[in-house]
């Protein structure tokens, strides 16, 4: 096993999180790509990967649930090592008006994006605090610092990250552990498939860059904050949006 | 195992995480008060007690835990240690 840190991506089978998982590998980290509901998306991303000279696996988890986030870390721990550098990525997003919207919803919502950051971020805490090193990494939106109508479950989900990341960073940071948290715009993603053309043309219109987002563009911020140099970050807030929030 | 053994282990293991000298920590000593230990200390000299010798100190378990003489107690309850 090689001295490269083993990074656990969640949410990996498409979009960003596999533009992260191919970053990763890039920079010589073995990466485990987790998937839930895309077992096919996520062996393509490893498959790339391991095409590519690096080493990656295809790893099933449901970050909502406990057991599951234990049995996916033994699995890769076994698998490839300890993880020190988390990107929780996996998310799930329904639109509707707060008025409406369903109870079931709004826990899946939150219990997905918020929740899972949790749960694999305490699952992976021992193994980074007794190495003095690691590197977490929560994938917001800019919806956690400005509202969207429609979005209520969605940004207090994404906004609840922002907090969880200053605090856990407080908690952690003396241990060589950076906790930061990013916020990606409008990218064309799995996620934003549905969204009405309407929608995403006033996203457009409303960021200075006048254009949506790449994957590869958030994950490029993503591999930074995973890196060496980025050990002076920590508990950071940072929007990658074209200057959508400015 | 016996109790003075897992105490003396106990000790070895806390002394460790704590970077204090082993002959500070003493049954009596207060993690807090006398041993300099803050939340995230005594979190790390957990996770290294339960791995050492494999059991599973619940949180709210160790609230109680002031004084290391409480601690080896504790460790003791799971392991399951003859006096």
């Amino acid at each position: 096993m090689s001295d490269a840190p083993v990074a656990f991506v969640t949410g990996a089978s498409r979009g960003i999180g596999r533009a992260v998982s191919e970053g990763l590998a890039r920079a010589g980290l073995a990466v485990a790509v987790g998937f839930r509901s895309d077992p096919e998306g996520a062996e393509e991303t490893a498959q790339k990967i391991v095409s590519g000279d690096g080493r990656a696996f295809a790893q099933s988890v449901d970050v909502a649930d406990e057991a599951s986030v234990a049995e996916a870390f033994g699995a890769i721990e076994r698998e490839l090592g300890p993880v020190g550098v988390l990107v929780n990525n996996a998310g799930y997003t329904k639109d509707g008006l707060a008025v409406r919207y369903q109870v079931e919803t709004w826990d899946t919502t939150i219990d997905t994006n918020l929740k899972g950051a949790f749960l694999c971020s305490r699952r992976a805490l021992p193994s980074m605090l007794k190495s003095r090193w690691g590197r977490v990494v929560n994938v917001a939106s800019a919806a956690a610092l400005r509202g969207n109508a429609g979005q209520t479950a969605y940004s207090a989900s994404k906004a609840g990250l922002v907090g969880f990341t200053k605090s856990l960073a407080r908690e952690v940071g003396s241990r060589g552990i950076t906790v930061n948290v990013v916020c990606p715009g409008f990218v064309e993603t799995r996620l934003t498939e549905t969204t009405p053309e309407e929608i995403k043309e006033r996203y457009v219109e409303m960021t200075p860059a006048g254009r949506v987002g790449s994957p590869e563009e958030i994950a490029a911020v993503i591999v930074f904050l995973a890196g060496a140099s980025a050990s002076y970050v920590n508990g950071a807030v940072i929007p990658i949006d074209g200057g959508l929030t400015a | 195992m016996e109790k003075p053994e897992l105490q003396d282990k106990v000790c070895s293991i806390l002394a460790e995480q704590l970077a204090v000298d082993r002959d500070k920590v003493t049954p009596e000593a207060r993690f807090s008060e006398d041993l300099d230990a803050d939340s995230l200390d005594l979190v790390e000299a957990v996770l290294a007690l339960e791995e050492e010798f494999s059991v599973s100190i619940p949180e709210d378990e160790m609230e109680s835990v002031k004084t290391v003489g409480q601690a080896v107690d504790l460790v003791a309850s799971k392991v399951g240690a003859s006096a």
